[in-house]
Protein backbone atom coordinates (compact mmCIF):
# COMPACT_ATOMS: atom_id res chain seq x y z
CA UNK A 1 0.00 0.00 0.00
CA UNK A 2 1.24 3.53 -0.98
CA UNK A 3 2.46 5.04 2.06
CA UNK A 4 0.22 8.49 1.15
CA UNK A 5 -3.60 8.34 1.01
CA UNK A 6 -3.11 8.44 -3.31
CA UNK A 7 -7.10 8.56 -2.85
CA UNK A 8 -7.44 6.53 -5.52
CA UNK A 9 -6.57 2.48 -6.19
CA UNK A 10 -4.35 3.12 -9.60
CA UNK A 11 -1.10 0.94 -9.74
CA UNK A 12 2.37 2.66 -9.98
CA UNK A 13 3.05 5.69 -11.35
CA UNK A 14 -0.48 6.41 -12.47
CA UNK A 15 -1.67 6.76 -8.45
CA UNK A 16 0.52 9.85 -7.48
CA UNK A 17 0.00 11.44 -11.27
CA UNK A 18 -3.67 11.10 -10.38
CA UNK A 19 -3.06 12.33 -6.72
CA UNK A 20 -1.81 15.59 -7.85
CA UNK A 21 -2.22 16.02 -11.80
CA UNK A 22 -1.07 19.63 -11.97
CA UNK A 23 2.44 17.69 -11.95
CA UNK A 24 0.82 14.21 -13.13
CA UNK A 25 0.20 16.21 -16.34
CA UNK A 26 4.03 17.56 -16.76
CA UNK A 27 5.27 14.08 -16.06
CA UNK A 28 3.30 12.73 -19.12
CA UNK A 29 4.40 15.66 -21.35
CA UNK A 30 7.76 14.84 -20.89
CA UNK A 31 7.22 10.77 -21.00
CA UNK A 32 5.49 11.65 -24.93
CA UNK A 33 8.43 13.97 -25.62
CA UNK A 34 10.95 11.31 -25.02
CA UNK A 35 9.34 7.79 -25.88
CA UNK A 36 6.67 8.50 -28.30
CA UNK A 37 6.97 11.50 -30.04
CA UNK A 38 8.33 10.55 -33.82
CA UNK A 39 10.20 13.54 -34.01
CA UNK A 40 13.41 12.01 -33.44
CA UNK A 41 15.87 9.44 -35.13
CA UNK A 42 15.72 6.87 -32.43
CA UNK A 43 13.00 4.43 -32.83
CA UNK A 44 10.00 4.32 -30.53
CA UNK A 45 11.30 0.75 -29.22
CA UNK A 46 14.62 1.73 -28.91
CA UNK A 47 13.66 4.54 -26.38
CA UNK A 48 11.56 2.58 -24.08
CA UNK A 49 14.37 0.05 -24.60
CA UNK A 50 16.36 2.55 -22.37
CA UNK A 51 13.49 2.98 -20.38
CA UNK A 52 13.22 -0.31 -19.39
CA UNK A 53 16.96 -1.31 -19.08
CA UNK A 54 17.41 1.95 -16.12
CA UNK A 55 14.22 0.77 -14.53
CA UNK A 56 15.50 -2.75 -14.16
CA UNK A 57 18.68 -1.26 -13.04
CA UNK A 58 16.68 0.93 -10.24
CA UNK A 59 15.04 -2.39 -9.65
CA UNK A 60 12.01 -0.63 -10.05
CA UNK A 61 9.29 -3.67 -11.04
CA UNK A 62 6.44 -1.41 -12.30
CA UNK A 63 8.55 0.48 -14.98
CA UNK A 64 10.90 -1.98 -16.10
CA UNK A 65 7.24 -4.16 -16.96
CA UNK A 66 5.22 -1.12 -18.58
CA UNK A 67 8.29 -0.15 -20.71
CA UNK A 68 9.62 -3.59 -21.36
CA UNK A 69 6.39 -4.47 -22.69
CA UNK A 70 6.21 -1.56 -24.70
CA UNK A 71 9.72 -2.27 -26.01
CA UNK A 72 8.55 -5.88 -26.53
CA UNK A 73 5.56 -4.37 -28.47
CA UNK A 74 7.38 -2.28 -31.03
CA UNK A 75 10.08 -4.51 -32.08
CA UNK A 76 7.44 -7.36 -32.72
CA UNK A 77 9.37 -9.72 -30.29
CA UNK A 78 8.95 -12.46 -27.58
CA UNK A 79 9.34 -10.66 -23.80
CA UNK A 80 12.21 -13.17 -23.54
CA UNK A 81 14.09 -11.04 -25.80
CA UNK A 82 13.53 -7.47 -23.23
CA UNK A 83 14.93 -9.70 -20.42
CA UNK A 84 17.87 -11.02 -22.82
CA UNK A 85 18.98 -7.07 -23.04
CA UNK A 86 18.28 -6.18 -19.67
CA UNK A 87 20.11 -9.36 -18.43
CA UNK A 88 23.29 -8.92 -20.52
CA UNK A 89 22.85 -6.03 -23.52
CA UNK A 90 26.22 -6.42 -24.59
CA UNK A 91 25.38 -10.61 -25.56
CA UNK A 92 22.06 -9.33 -26.78
CA UNK A 93 21.20 -9.46 -30.41
CA UNK A 94 21.35 -5.70 -30.92
CA UNK A 95 22.81 -3.06 -32.55
CA UNK A 96 26.25 -1.99 -31.57
CA UNK A 97 24.49 1.17 -32.28
CA UNK A 98 22.18 0.76 -29.05
CA UNK A 99 24.47 -1.29 -26.99
CA UNK A 100 27.00 1.83 -26.79
CA UNK A 101 23.53 3.73 -25.80
CA UNK A 102 22.63 1.56 -23.28
CA UNK A 103 26.25 1.39 -21.95
CA UNK A 104 25.74 5.32 -21.94
CA UNK A 105 22.44 4.90 -19.84
CA UNK A 106 23.61 2.15 -17.55
CA UNK A 107 26.19 5.14 -16.05
CA UNK A 108 23.73 7.42 -15.66
CA UNK A 109 22.00 5.39 -14.03
CA UNK A 110 24.60 5.10 -11.01
CA UNK A 111 25.21 8.43 -11.16
CA UNK A 112 25.85 11.20 -14.36
CA UNK A 113 29.68 11.75 -13.22
CA UNK A 114 30.42 8.45 -14.61
CA UNK A 115 29.49 8.91 -18.49
CA UNK A 116 33.10 8.68 -19.91
CA UNK A 117 34.54 10.11 -22.91
CA UNK A 118 35.35 6.61 -24.49
CA UNK A 119 31.50 5.85 -23.45
CA UNK A 120 30.62 8.95 -26.14
CA UNK A 121 33.12 8.60 -28.35
CA UNK A 122 31.90 4.55 -28.92
CA UNK A 123 28.08 6.26 -29.16
CA UNK A 124 29.82 8.40 -31.97
CA UNK A 125 31.37 5.78 -33.48
CA UNK A 126 28.99 3.72 -34.00
CA UNK A 127 26.61 6.21 -35.94
CA UNK A 128 25.11 8.06 -33.07
CA UNK A 129 23.99 11.62 -33.46
CA UNK A 130 24.58 14.46 -30.72
CA UNK A 131 20.91 14.48 -30.61
CA UNK A 132 20.23 10.68 -29.98
CA UNK A 133 22.87 11.08 -27.24
CA UNK A 134 21.38 14.02 -25.71
CA UNK A 135 17.88 11.26 -25.55
CA UNK A 136 19.39 8.87 -24.32
CA UNK A 137 21.01 10.41 -21.47
CA UNK A 138 17.71 12.52 -20.71
CA UNK A 139 15.42 9.34 -20.97
CA UNK A 140 17.62 7.40 -18.27
CA UNK A 141 17.91 10.36 -16.07
CA UNK A 142 14.46 10.91 -16.36
CA UNK A 143 13.75 7.24 -15.80
CA UNK A 144 15.84 7.69 -12.58
CA UNK A 145 12.95 10.19 -11.60
CA UNK A 146 10.25 8.45 -12.76
CA UNK A 147 11.94 5.23 -10.90
CA UNK A 148 11.88 7.27 -7.67
CA UNK A 149 8.51 8.60 -7.34
CA UNK A 150 7.08 5.01 -7.87
CA UNK A 151 9.07 3.41 -5.16
CA UNK A 152 9.61 6.45 -3.63
CA UNK A 153 5.85 6.48 -2.25
CA UNK A 154 5.56 2.74 -2.65
CA UNK A 155 2.95 2.55 -4.98
CA UNK A 156 1.35 -1.32 -6.06
CA UNK A 157 2.19 -2.99 -9.14
CA UNK A 158 0.36 -5.85 -10.91
CA UNK A 159 2.20 -8.87 -10.43
CA UNK A 160 1.07 -10.42 -13.43
CA UNK A 161 3.50 -9.58 -16.70
CA UNK A 162 0.83 -10.11 -19.04
CA UNK A 163 -1.22 -7.33 -17.42
CA UNK A 164 1.75 -4.86 -19.02
CA UNK A 165 1.70 -6.79 -22.21
CA UNK A 166 -2.12 -6.14 -22.71
CA UNK A 167 -1.87 -2.84 -22.16
CA UNK A 168 1.56 -1.78 -24.51
CA UNK A 169 -0.77 -1.62 -27.73
CA UNK A 170 -3.39 0.72 -26.67
CA UNK A 171 -0.48 3.00 -24.86
CA UNK A 172 1.49 2.83 -28.23
CA UNK A 173 -1.63 4.21 -30.15
CA UNK A 174 -2.76 7.03 -27.78
CA UNK A 175 0.88 8.44 -26.26
CA UNK A 176 1.80 8.94 -23.17
CA UNK A 177 -0.26 13.15 -23.09
CA UNK A 178 -3.29 11.06 -23.89
CA UNK A 179 -3.43 8.79 -21.01
CA UNK A 180 -5.47 10.84 -19.31
CA UNK A 181 -5.52 10.82 -15.35
CA UNK A 182 -8.88 9.85 -14.69
CA UNK A 183 -9.52 7.58 -11.59
CA UNK B 1 32.87 21.52 -22.75
CA UNK B 2 29.84 19.28 -23.08
CA UNK B 3 29.86 15.79 -24.42
CA UNK B 4 27.68 17.02 -27.07
CA UNK B 5 27.38 20.26 -29.11
CA UNK B 6 25.29 22.99 -27.76
CA UNK B 7 23.84 25.76 -29.67
CA UNK B 8 24.87 28.53 -26.83
CA UNK B 9 27.35 28.87 -24.14
CA UNK B 10 25.44 28.56 -20.96
CA UNK B 11 27.04 26.47 -18.11
CA UNK B 12 24.94 23.45 -16.35
CA UNK B 13 21.46 23.19 -17.43
CA UNK B 14 20.81 26.38 -18.84
CA UNK B 15 22.74 25.62 -21.61
CA UNK B 16 21.08 22.19 -21.84
CA UNK B 17 17.63 23.90 -21.49
CA UNK B 18 18.20 26.58 -24.09
CA UNK B 19 19.61 23.79 -26.38
CA UNK B 20 16.55 21.85 -26.54
CA UNK B 21 13.45 23.42 -25.78
CA UNK B 22 11.01 20.71 -26.36
CA UNK B 23 12.00 19.19 -23.74
CA UNK B 24 13.31 21.89 -21.62
CA UNK B 25 9.29 23.31 -21.42
CA UNK B 26 8.05 20.19 -19.12
CA UNK B 27 11.02 19.85 -17.14
CA UNK B 28 10.91 24.27 -16.20
CA UNK B 29 6.75 24.06 -15.96
CA UNK B 30 7.40 20.95 -13.24
CA UNK B 31 10.35 22.69 -11.18
CA UNK B 32 8.13 26.02 -11.17
CA UNK B 33 5.22 24.12 -9.85
CA UNK B 34 7.34 22.40 -7.35
CA UNK B 35 9.52 24.42 -6.23
CA UNK B 36 7.65 27.78 -6.42
CA UNK B 37 4.11 26.60 -6.61
CA UNK B 38 1.29 27.15 -4.21
CA UNK B 39 2.77 25.09 -1.58
CA UNK B 40 2.37 24.47 2.60
CA UNK B 41 6.33 24.18 2.55
CA UNK B 42 8.25 27.53 2.25
CA UNK B 43 10.15 28.17 -0.91
CA UNK B 44 13.34 27.98 1.22
CA UNK B 45 12.60 24.27 2.50
CA UNK B 46 11.76 23.41 -1.34
CA UNK B 47 15.54 24.37 -1.92
CA UNK B 48 16.81 22.83 0.77
CA UNK B 49 15.20 18.80 -0.76
CA UNK B 50 16.74 20.10 -4.05
CA UNK B 51 20.45 21.21 -1.91
CA UNK B 52 20.80 17.83 -0.11
CA UNK B 53 19.90 15.87 -3.17
CA UNK B 54 22.12 17.33 -5.56
CA UNK B 55 24.98 17.26 -2.83
CA UNK B 56 24.47 13.41 -1.77
CA UNK B 57 24.54 13.39 -5.92
CA UNK B 58 28.20 15.33 -5.76
CA UNK B 59 26.64 17.21 -8.76
CA UNK B 60 28.63 20.64 -8.17
CA UNK B 61 26.75 22.89 -10.23
CA UNK B 62 23.31 22.02 -9.11
CA UNK B 63 24.64 22.00 -5.40
CA UNK B 64 26.21 25.60 -5.85
CA UNK B 65 23.34 26.59 -7.65
CA UNK B 66 20.63 25.97 -5.28
CA UNK B 67 22.54 26.58 -1.92
CA UNK B 68 23.44 30.14 -3.37
CA UNK B 69 19.22 29.97 -3.78
CA UNK B 70 18.89 29.06 0.10
CA UNK B 71 21.18 31.58 1.01
CA UNK B 72 19.43 34.43 -1.49
CA UNK B 73 16.39 33.30 0.60
CA UNK B 74 18.18 33.87 3.84
CA UNK B 75 19.66 30.84 4.82
CA UNK B 76 23.26 30.72 6.31
CA UNK B 77 26.12 28.86 5.26
CA UNK B 78 26.07 27.31 8.78
CA UNK B 79 22.19 25.66 7.47
CA UNK B 80 23.91 24.41 4.51
CA UNK B 81 26.66 22.78 6.44
CA UNK B 82 24.72 21.33 8.84
CA UNK B 83 22.38 19.94 6.49
CA UNK B 84 24.84 18.53 4.80
CA UNK B 85 26.97 16.60 7.17
CA UNK B 86 24.68 16.77 10.63
CA UNK B 87 21.10 16.76 9.40
CA UNK B 88 20.31 16.11 13.14
CA UNK B 89 21.74 19.07 14.33
CA UNK B 90 20.45 21.58 11.58
CA UNK B 91 18.38 24.66 12.60
CA UNK B 92 15.12 22.83 11.09
CA UNK B 93 11.49 21.96 12.62
CA UNK B 94 11.61 18.18 13.07
CA UNK B 95 9.33 18.21 10.14
CA UNK B 96 12.06 18.97 7.50
CA UNK B 97 14.71 17.17 9.05
CA UNK B 98 12.42 14.34 8.39
CA UNK B 99 11.46 15.80 5.14
CA UNK B 100 15.20 16.09 4.18
CA UNK B 101 15.70 12.56 5.21
CA UNK B 102 13.66 11.28 3.08
CA UNK B 103 14.56 12.96 0.29
CA UNK B 104 17.95 11.76 0.96
CA UNK B 105 17.25 7.68 0.69
CA UNK B 106 15.27 8.60 -2.22
CA UNK B 107 18.32 10.11 -3.61
CA UNK B 108 19.69 6.45 -2.97
CA UNK B 109 16.63 4.44 -4.21
CA UNK B 110 12.88 4.88 -4.26
CA UNK B 111 13.14 1.50 -2.35
CA UNK B 112 15.27 2.93 -0.02
CA UNK B 113 12.23 5.08 1.24
CA UNK B 114 11.19 2.78 4.35
CA UNK B 115 8.05 3.00 6.52
CA UNK B 116 9.70 4.55 9.19
CA UNK B 117 10.95 7.51 7.09
CA UNK B 118 7.19 8.03 6.94
CA UNK B 119 5.96 7.42 10.18
CA UNK B 120 8.41 9.67 11.81
CA UNK B 121 7.50 13.16 8.78
CA UNK B 122 3.92 12.53 9.77
CA UNK B 123 4.35 12.59 13.64
CA UNK B 124 5.87 15.70 13.12
CA UNK B 125 3.20 16.85 10.96
CA UNK B 126 3.95 16.38 7.53
CA UNK B 127 0.86 16.11 5.08
CA UNK B 128 0.34 13.46 2.63
CA UNK B 129 0.83 16.59 0.43
CA UNK B 130 4.68 17.38 1.78
CA UNK B 131 5.34 14.12 1.53
CA UNK B 132 4.67 13.46 -2.04
CA UNK B 133 5.80 17.18 -3.14
CA UNK B 134 9.30 15.94 -1.03
CA UNK B 135 9.60 12.46 -3.14
CA UNK B 136 9.46 14.00 -6.35
CA UNK B 137 11.67 16.85 -5.66
CA UNK B 138 14.20 14.56 -4.82
CA UNK B 139 13.53 12.40 -7.58
CA UNK B 140 13.16 15.51 -9.87
CA UNK B 141 17.49 16.45 -9.13
CA UNK B 142 18.04 12.94 -9.51
CA UNK B 143 16.87 13.77 -12.82
CA UNK B 144 18.83 17.11 -13.23
CA UNK B 145 21.91 16.13 -11.81
CA UNK B 146 22.65 13.31 -13.84
CA UNK B 147 21.38 14.96 -16.95
CA UNK B 148 23.69 18.09 -16.14
CA UNK B 149 26.88 15.68 -15.24
CA UNK B 150 25.70 12.68 -17.86
CA UNK B 151 26.58 15.77 -20.55
CA UNK B 152 29.89 16.83 -19.17
CA UNK B 153 28.17 20.57 -18.91
CA UNK B 154 30.69 23.62 -18.25
CA UNK B 155 30.53 24.04 -14.12
CA UNK B 156 31.80 27.68 -13.23
CA UNK B 157 34.02 27.96 -10.43
CA UNK B 158 33.57 31.77 -10.07
CA UNK B 159 30.83 32.36 -7.02
CA UNK B 160 29.46 35.53 -8.15
CA UNK B 161 27.73 33.30 -10.99
CA UNK B 162 25.83 31.39 -8.94
CA UNK B 163 24.99 34.52 -7.10
CA UNK B 164 23.53 36.00 -10.15
CA UNK B 165 21.82 32.59 -10.96
CA UNK B 166 20.46 32.69 -7.68
CA UNK B 167 19.02 35.97 -7.56
CA UNK B 168 17.15 35.21 -11.17
CA UNK B 169 15.73 31.99 -9.78
CA UNK B 170 14.46 33.93 -6.30
CA UNK B 171 12.85 37.07 -8.24
CA UNK B 172 11.90 35.11 -11.64
CA UNK B 173 11.47 31.42 -10.75
CA UNK B 174 12.24 28.54 -12.88
CA UNK B 175 10.19 29.36 -16.09
CA UNK B 176 12.19 30.42 -19.15
CA UNK B 177 14.42 34.15 -19.11
CA UNK B 178 13.69 34.54 -23.05
CA UNK B 179 17.42 36.11 -24.28
CA UNK B 180 17.74 37.57 -20.85
CA UNK B 181 20.52 34.94 -19.88
CA UNK B 182 22.82 35.77 -22.37
CA UNK B 183 22.44 39.45 -22.51
CA UNK B 184 22.91 39.47 -18.91
CA UNK B 185 25.92 37.79 -19.14
CA UNK B 186 25.63 34.35 -17.81
CA UNK B 187 27.59 32.50 -20.63
CA UNK B 188 30.72 34.81 -19.67
CA UNK B 189 31.38 33.50 -16.05
CA UNK B 190 35.02 31.46 -15.65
Amino acid sequence: MAYIDLQNDLPGIRGPMVYRPETGTILNELAEILLHDDNNTLSRGDREMIGAYVSSENDCFFCQHVHGAMAQHYYQSEMSFIDSIKKDYQTADISEKLKTLLAIAGSVQKSGKLVTQEQIDAAKLQGASDREIHDTVLIAAAFCMFNRYVDGLNTWAPKERQVYIDRAAMRARDGYSQSGLQK
Amino acid sequence: MAYIQLNNKLPGITGLLENRLDTAAPIRALTQILLRGENTLTEMERELLATIVSHKNQCRYCTNAHAATVLALGGTPELLDKVYHDLENAPVSEKMKALLEIASQVQENGKAVRPEHIARAKKAGASDREIHDSVLIAALFCLYNRYVDGLGTYCPQDPAYYQKLASRLVTHGYDRPKNEMARQGEENFK
